[in-house]
């Protein structure tokens, strides 16, 4: 696999109005790596992947991928490239099945224009069968098998946050952006979430960029995190380093002076 | 009760699933082969009224059934072809080349209407489809050295490159094939690519969007198609009336048309087909009904309104899913019987769905 950087943020930031939801965040995600943004809620995580993925327009700041400036693009077009995301409150085609909404994740690597998809030539054929294979291998490797043909709408939670990663995975994407993998699983689906993102890293070698509230789970699965708060990076680096770092811990406890205030004054 | 054993992709990639599927199509089939010979004329003339509503119905079922998006101005497609193929014809064009260049030209102003449906959705883009079928009601009734305004515009027979014909028969077997045509292409668009991207924009934008669909050109092909389907319908119609004028493709036809959708079951093939025989019997029905009512009510001017409107109201109290969901329902009632059970088909509502982005 080889290394280097693959997605690179420079002075990334967003106004929406007066309040600087992102302000000069820099990174860069490498190439086999699964890098964590964490942050206490309002930290502008979630911002910075919808700005990722182009469904917010940044202010400032630039955003390049795989040798790509990405901030004049159209979300569609991200996806062509080879960014695909799950999102934090599942948006998932609830009316159609689960197979459906895999073969939909297929959409950029479809062949054929309008006129051949109505005649449905051999070649479509062809085409569809491929996706279909490769939509199984997906399938096989989210043990998704029994939900096969059901309607999503029809489905338990912690199942349609796994259906929406294999979307994201037939995308074939050549990074992943994942938006609190872990949020509403139970203490079961959120383990083998960490075995599927370390075999997503490691078997199918797709870099992953998510945002995780879930420590245990961030210190397992991710090689680098960036710690961030009121829209600014608080501290970069492993997540040991980061969970000691002084200023991410006053991020989420406040600081420790700020004690004396809360102490009632001796008269 | 039926079990499919899949053994290779290709059986979920055909049209029809299985062996019931082939013989009950096949058996539709040969019916509506047979019925000019069999039916008598009148009957034969509603089948044909009945699949030109279906083509209309389908093009409307692909945009609002499939893509989510709604029209309520659908009629002023209607008009578009059906006044194309008038002067075309008028003009000595052969029937097939006019039927292409209207549903061409048609699918055209389908694109350009699409146009505001990037920006809006829901209720603004069905006013603004609204507002796009009076445009064309109000130029077809003033461009009168084409349409002939508000005196309408005679329609010739079919000319099949010099053979001309009047006969229902033969204009009923060309509905039919136009249909079949029509239908088939639909099915293909919606078991490739295209048709899960129409779905994906449906269903949610913004994750159709991440997945790489393009929405301005899926937006927009929905349109079109949708409306060159309607600008066919609109063309065969006024072969078969022999007369158009404007008020055929006003506000009242177009909500027709939304009717056929809607009770017919959004989101299904067989709903357009359903609605469309919905539309063209209830008339008849009512009027058969009319000579056993009491004559204060069965004279009454309103009554067809009043019980398409009952139904209506019905069908989206106690079945929105159309008659097409009634029959899957009966249908899997009678594969599961005795084992059916009463909720199977209530759905859980979608929790926990945000309209952050949106």
């Amino acid at each position: 696999m080889s290394t280097g950087n693959l997605l690179s943020v420079q002075n990334l930031s967003v106004r929406f109005g007066g309040l600087a939801a992102v302000s000069n965040v820099s990174f860069d995600v490498r190439r086999g790596e699964v890098f964590t943004l964490i942050g206490p809620n309002g930290a502008g995580k979630t911002t910075v992947l919808n700005l990722i993925s182009r469904i917010y327009q940044p202010t400032s700041g630039d955003i390049h991928f795989d040798g790509h400036c990405l901030t004049a693009m159209k979300p569609d077009a991200v996806a062509g490239l080879g960014i695909a995301r799950t999102f934090q409150n599942i948006e998932l085609f609830e009316q159609a099945t689960v197979l459906q909404n895999l073969l939909i994740g297929r959409h950029t690597r479809s062949h054929g224009n309008f006129w051949q998809h109505l005649l449905f030539t051999p070649s479509v054929w062809e085409d569809e069968r491929a996706a279909r294979e490769k939509v199984e291998e997906i399938i096989d490797f989210l043990d998704l098998q029994h939900y096969r043909d059901t309607v999503i709408a029809g489905l338990p939670y912690g199942v349609r946050k796994v259906v929406e990663l294999g979307r994201a995975l037939c995308v074939e994407p050549k990074l992943l952006l994942l938006d609190e993998p872990s949020s509403g699983l139970n203490t079961e689906e959120t383990n083998d979430m960490a075995f599927w993102i370390d075999d997503i890293r490691d078997d199918l070698g797709i870099p992953i960029l998510m945002v995780e509230h879930d420590m245990a789970l961030v210190s397992r699965v991710s090689d680098r995190v960036l710690a961030m708060n009121h829209g600014e990076v608080v501290a970069l680096g492993s997540p040991a380093e980061v969970k000691a770092h002084p200023d991410v811990i006053e991020a989420y406890l406040g600081k420790s002076q700020d004690v004396s205030t809360l102490r009632r004054r001796r008269p | 009760m039926r079990f499919i054993f899949k053994l290779s992709y290709d059986q979920d990639i055909r049209l029809a699933k299985h062996s019931g599927h082939v013989f009950w199509y096949g058996l539709l089939l040969m019916s509506l082969l047979l019925a000019p010979w069999v039916l008598p004329a009148y009957w034969s003339t509603l089948i044909t009224l009945t699949m030109i509503y279906g083509i209309v119905g389908l093009g409307l079922m692909l945009l609002s059934g499939f893509t989510g998006l709604f029209s309520i101005g659908h009629a002023a497609f209607m008009g578009v072809g059906a006044y194309m193929q008038a002067v075309l014809t008028s003009m000595g064009w052969p029937f097939p080349i006019a039927l292409l260049c209207s549903m061409a030209v048609s699918a055209l102003v389908g694109a350009v209407v699409g146009l505001p449906a990037l920006r809006v959705r829901g209720i603004y883009l069905a006013i603004a489809t609204l507002a796009f079928a009076f445009i064309v009601q109000e130029v077809l009734v003033r461009w009168e050295s084409i349409t002939g305004g508000n005196r309408g515009l005679a329609v010739g027979m079919i000319d099949l490159f010099g053979w001309k014909t009047s006969s229902p028969t033969v204009f009923y077997y060309v509905c039919l094939i136009l249909t079949i045509l029509a239908t088939l292409g639909v099915l293909n668009l919606l078991r490739s690519a295209t048709g899960r991207a129409f779905v994906a924009i449906r269903d949610s934008e913004i994750s159709a969007q991440s997945m790489g669909v393009n929405l301005a050109r899926y937006k927009t092909l929905s349109f079109a198609v949708s409306a060159a389907l309607a600008g066919l319908g609109g063309a065969l119609s006024a072969h078969m009336l022999r007369f158009i004028s404007p008020d055929q493709f006003g506000i009242v036809q177009s909500i027709d048309l939304l009717l056929i959708v809607i009770i017919g079951g959004l989101g299904s093939v067989h709903g357009a087909f359903f609605g469309a025989i919905f539309l063209i019997a209830t008339p008849q029905a009512i009027s058969l009904a009319k000579d056993f009512l009491p004559s204060a009510l069965g004279q009454t001017v309103g009554l067809q309104s009043l019980v398409y409107g009952l139904i209506l109201i019905a069908f989206v109290l106690f079945e929105p899913m159309g008659i097409y969901g009634r029959w899957v329902k009966i249908r899997t009632w009678f594969e599961l019987a005795p084992l059916y059970r009463k909720g199977l088909f209530k759905r859980q509502k979608s929790f926990q769905k945000t309209e952050r982005l949106k």
